[in-house]
């Protein structure tokens, strides 16, 4: 099958870098040098840009000039068709930097009468490569021979020659096809150039179309063997191989504020880690979009470039909700750090839109990137898809050590702490905010529930979106359960006023005392007082009795000495008294 | 910038009972140096012309390894290619010509229906 010869093994395959953003990663290098590459892939999948771009990249950037040989397109077509990827072709015509050559076959003016061979393709070619020295070579679409001249055997057999040739020119070529049925392309080209294949492919699923690209084969390299989706924009071609990246990526152990104190606060009191992927999940109208835009001013204020997805509401909406609660965004976009990028999550398929986002981050260099809501990528069935998505998002960001953050709307009726696309597992911190009701009233509770690498809070907090921003207060956790909102408020009233009621009490109860106190202390005074009153009066009964008894005595003397007893009338007295 | 040595012996022919229309046949016969499959083709046209067109007929005859820029005006991918230049409308043949019929269809030079 495979005609070629087997060339001596270089020890590196040399190869022409093809300047396509994101293919020479793929291919490690490029194309390989001097041989040819098919590109196929169907109709309408980019393979004429593909192609145009080489010649261009190679003749702009890598000083290579290239011959465009057209089986399709006059040259006309070809440089107002390529002027859409903002690709100057008149110019590098005009420079002799690139050759348009348009090869018109007309099937039904030409009648065949023999033998012929195509050796007037070769010198044309031949003549074309010559006079502006090219180095590269694009046919496109060789097949077209096939409905173009009769006898296909012939062709084939010329084909073969003609790839030979090109490999002996030493020029690197690329080589389109139309995708066949079953082959790679309808006429088998795959059998003569087998060097490198690439193929395109242009797929839709949920009536959104996503651009893949694939290294089906490369002779003596190694190459990324994933699809690839890629996008063609005003930019040209770019390819983002972001399946590639591993989970070798450092990560930072800086912090970067919430953009709301309290938030911090939980956070082990620094905020989120730079680089780090946080989730802000909750039903609707729980306020994540808030709390995103508090991250994203609170990063502007830093001086750092923002870049806000916005997936369901367009800049203006946003902005505008966000100043009714006193965030003020429009300023910091007109500063130039806060960006904002609005589309639908249906506006094209998946791979695309991640693409595109990539490409946005990597035009803006953003440090903080805000993806609202990722809920909405989810259409119809197509989970798997999302998640495997973000992850690559995820993974992307972290390489680069942005932050990311993304909001996701858990519809009513789910369990809370499941998201939309089961990616619990994937972020590093997960913020929940949830409805808290009673008594005929919703409010809203913040939680974290988890947030890996710190000492975060378990606690739940109110979350009150008031004119000057996001505010978390305590919750009353009461003996019963959490309130809540005026609950909370009704509560804490009613606590204050028992409060009142039992310092009054105690105030009452001290004052009694004191009287009692009081009380005791002047009837222990008016007892003193009586006790004084009786103990003088004893003494003055006690006095006067001693008194009288001295002056008995004394009487009695004096009536005995008036008497005239001797002195020894005391010894009787004292019998008598006996 | 055609060729002309292969012309020299073939051109000032009387003209004679033409089956076309138009007064002069202008045939460009497009060849890759002197290669046998062009030297049947110049052998091959110039007996049918010699045989339908009784001189009324102009061969030019170019060689594109020679004048390679050439090959760009007249679409050439294939040698040999013979051009009918006139009369118009323009037609192309390609192939050795060996194929007698198919060179007449194609010239539409219909010997005889």
């Amino acid at each position: 099958m495979k005609k070629n010869k087997i060339q001596p093994q270089h020890k590196v395959l040399p190869k022409t870098p093809t300047g396509i953003q994101g293919l020479d990663e793929v291919t490690e290098g490029g194309l390989p040098k001097g041989r040819p590459t098919l590109v196929c892939g169907n109709a309408g999948s980019g393979k004429t840009l593909f192609a145009m771009e080489f010649l261009v990249r190679g003749a702009t950037q890598y000083n290579e000039p290239g011959v465009f040989m057209a089986f399709e397109e006059t040259e006309k077509e070809l440089i107002t068709n390529i002027a859409s990827l903002g690709f100057d072709l008149k110019k590098l015509v005009a420079q002799k930097k690139i050759i348009l050559d348009h090869v018109h076959i007309e099937r039904s003016e030409i009648e065949e009468t023999g033998e012929y061979d195509l050796e007037g393709l070769f010198i044309r070619l031949n003549h074309s490569i010559e006079s502006i020295g090219a180095k590269r070579v694009v046919l496109d679409t060789i097949e077209s021979l096939f409905s173009g001249l009769p006898n296909p055997l012939i062709l084939r057999a010329e084909l073969r020659r003609l790839f030979r040739w090109l490999k002996e020119k030493g020029v690197t070529a690329i080589i389109t096809g139309e995708r066949g049925d079953g082959t790679l392309t309808r006429q088998g080209m795959e059998e003569y150039v087998s060097d490198c294949i690439i193929v395109l492919d242009h797929r839709v699923t949920e009536q959104a179309s996503t651009r893949r690209l694939r290294v089906v084969k490369y002779r003596g390299s190694t190459h990324g063997t994933n699809e690839y989706p890629f996008l063609i924009d005003e930019n040209g071609f770019s390819i983002l191989p972001i399946t590639s990246i591993g989970l070798a990526h450092t990560v930072s152990s800086e912090r970067i504020s919430s953009g709301i104190l309290r938030l911090d606060t939980m956070l082990s009191g620094k905020g989120y880690f730079r680089g780090s992927s946080v989730l802000v999940s909750g039903t609707a109208g729980t306020g994540k979009t808030s709390i995103a835009a508090h991250l994203a001013v609170s990063a502007c204020q830093r001086g750092e470039h923002v870049l806000y997805f916005a997936l369901e509401e367009s800049p203006d909406q946003i902005m505008r909700n966000m100043r009714s609660i006193g965030i003020e965004m429009e300023s910091w976009v007109k500063k130039g750090l806060l960006k904002f990028y609005s589309k639908r999550a249906t506006f094209f398929g998946l791979e695309s839109y991640l693409t595109t986002m990539l490409k946005e981050i990597n035009n803006f260099k953003p440090l903080v990137v805000i993806l609202d809501p990722i809920s909405s990528f989810i259409i119809g069935t197509n989970e798997f898809e999302t998640k495997s998505m973000i992850m690559r998002l995820i993974d992307f960001l972290k390489f680069k050590h942005i932050t990311l953050f993304m909001t996701s709307l858990t519809t009513g009726g789910t369990d809370l702490e499941h998201t939309e696309i089961n990616m619990s597992s994937m972020v590093d911190s997960w913020l929940l905010l949830r409805d808290l009701e009673f008594g005929s009233e919703r409010n809203r509770g913040i939680y974290i529930l988890k947030s890996r690498g710190m000492a975060h809070s378990n606690q739940i907090r109110e979350f009150i979106l008031t004119d000057h921003g996001v505010e978390l207060v305590d919750v009353y956790v009461g003996p019963e359960s959490v309130l809540a909102g005026s609950a909370r408020i009704a509560q804490e009233a009613k606590e204050k006023s028992e409060q009142l009621l039992h310092q009054q009490e105690i105030e009452r109860k001290r004052l009694e005392l004191d009287r009692k106190h009081k009380a005791l202390e002047s009837q222990i005074a008016l007892l003193q007082v009586e006790f004084e009153a009786e103990k003088a009066e004893a003494l003055k009964v006690i006095g006067l009795d001693e008194e009288r008894n001295k002056r008995s005595a004394q009487d009695k003397r004096e009536m005995a000495k008036s008497r005239k007893a001797d002195i020894n009338v005391k010894p009787t007295i004292i019998k008598k008294a006996k | 910038m055609k060729t002309k040595e292969f012309k020299s012996k073939i051109s000032n022919h009387q003209p004679k009972t033409i089956k076309a229309e138009s007064d002069k046949w202008i045939l460009r016969l497009y060849v890759a140096g002197q290669t046998p499959k062009s030297l049947t083709a110049f052998r091959n046209l110039k007996s049918i012309c010699e045989e339908q067109l009784k001189g009324n007929y102009q061969i030019e005859v170019i060689d594109l390894v020679k004048n390679p820029h050439l090959s760009h005006d007249d679409q050439i991918l294939a040698v040999p290619t013979i051009v009918r230049k006139l009369p118009k409308p323009e037609r192309k043949i390609i192939g050795d010509l060996s194929d007698t019929e198919r060179v007449l269809a194609g010239l539409n030079l219909v010997p005889e229906s």
